[in-house]
């Protein structure tokens, strides 16, 4: 099924990106485990919010950690934790999987269904219509996270002038 | 026709990652992809209940689609907060590794 494949490539990337010990190697595996996120979108028939997924993530987020890490180059530092934190993070991750995918598989058994997904008028009219004011808030939350991101980055290092 | 085991248990895989990516990293940015992972597996939940399950109501049935891109709106929106203190980190800091020692009286004493 395509599903599987597209599942698998995302799971196998994702394991990649948080394991990866070069860094630029987790970010690259980051757009794989994403673009493949995105590819999961589609096969589930949610083709706006897949190709939503696709520019943002891979467009815009997956960039912006790229440039984030070429800036914040500084040789010798270890990325990963000692084997013990390492462990401890892998068994709450292993019961994160196990517990979720119980709760959620207990809930929806095996069977096939068919996807039966609104269209993508449906969906435009929802967030235009239904959803009208949530979608407002979010461009004031993009603004307001653009400026302030642009404070912070700006501010100069030891604090306010004047302290140091 | 779909199982949605399938998509389930990739939400289940895929959050369990991101959760190991957040504990067992040193490097801000590096912690910072495993949010991404665990964001992205709340997305794929969320089409997956809104693709699956049939409702009548049509704000019901576009929920899952529209809550999803609410969900990558304000993840984009944290991501560009989180590298902006992250890079103010760096400049403070000379590196971004969250085991260092943070004690503000031996910063100042460097």
């Amino acid at each position: 099924m395509l599903f599987v494949a597209v599942g698998l490539l995302t799971a196998g990337s994702g394991l990649l990106a948080v394991t990866s010990r070069q860094v630029l190697h987790a970010a690259l595996w980051l757009v794989v485990a994403l673009a493949g996120l995105a590819g999961c979108y589609l096969v589930l028939g949610a083709e706006l919010v897949g190709l939503v997924q696709l520019l943002v993530y891979v467009g815009a987020v997956v960039v912006l950690i790229l440039f984030a890490l070429m800036l914040t180059r500084s040789g010798g530092v270890p990325v990963v934790t000692g084997p013990a934190q390492r462990g401890a993070a892998a068994l709450v991750g292993a019961g994160t999987t196990v517990l979720l995918g119980g709760a959620l598989l207990a809930g929806s058994g095996w069977g096939a269904v068919q996807v039966a997904g609104p269209t993508n008028t449906q969906v435009a009219e929802g967030i235009l219509g239904t959803y009208v004011w949530p979608f407002e808030l979010l461009s004031g939350l993009l603004l307001l996270a653009l400026v302030a991101a642009v404070a912070i980055a700006r501010t100069p290092t030891g604090g306010r002038e004047g302290e140091t | 026709m779909i199982r949605p085991a399938l998509p389930y248990l990739l939400v289940a895989v895929l959050a369990g990652l991101g959760v190991y990516g957040i504990l067992a990293r040193r490097h801000a940015v590096l912690v910072l992809i495993g949010v991404e992972l665990l964001l992205g597996a709340a997305g794929l939940l969320l089409v997956t209940v809104g693709q699956t399950t049939t409702a009548t109501d049509p704000a019901a049935a576009t929920s899952g689609q529209v809550l999803t891109l609410f969900v990558i709106t304000i993840a984009a929106a944290e991501v560009v907060l989180a590298l902006a203190l992250i890079l103010a980190l760096f400049r403070a800091r000379g590196h971004v590794d969250l085991h260092a020692d943070l004690d503000p009286r031996e910063e100042a004493a460097r």
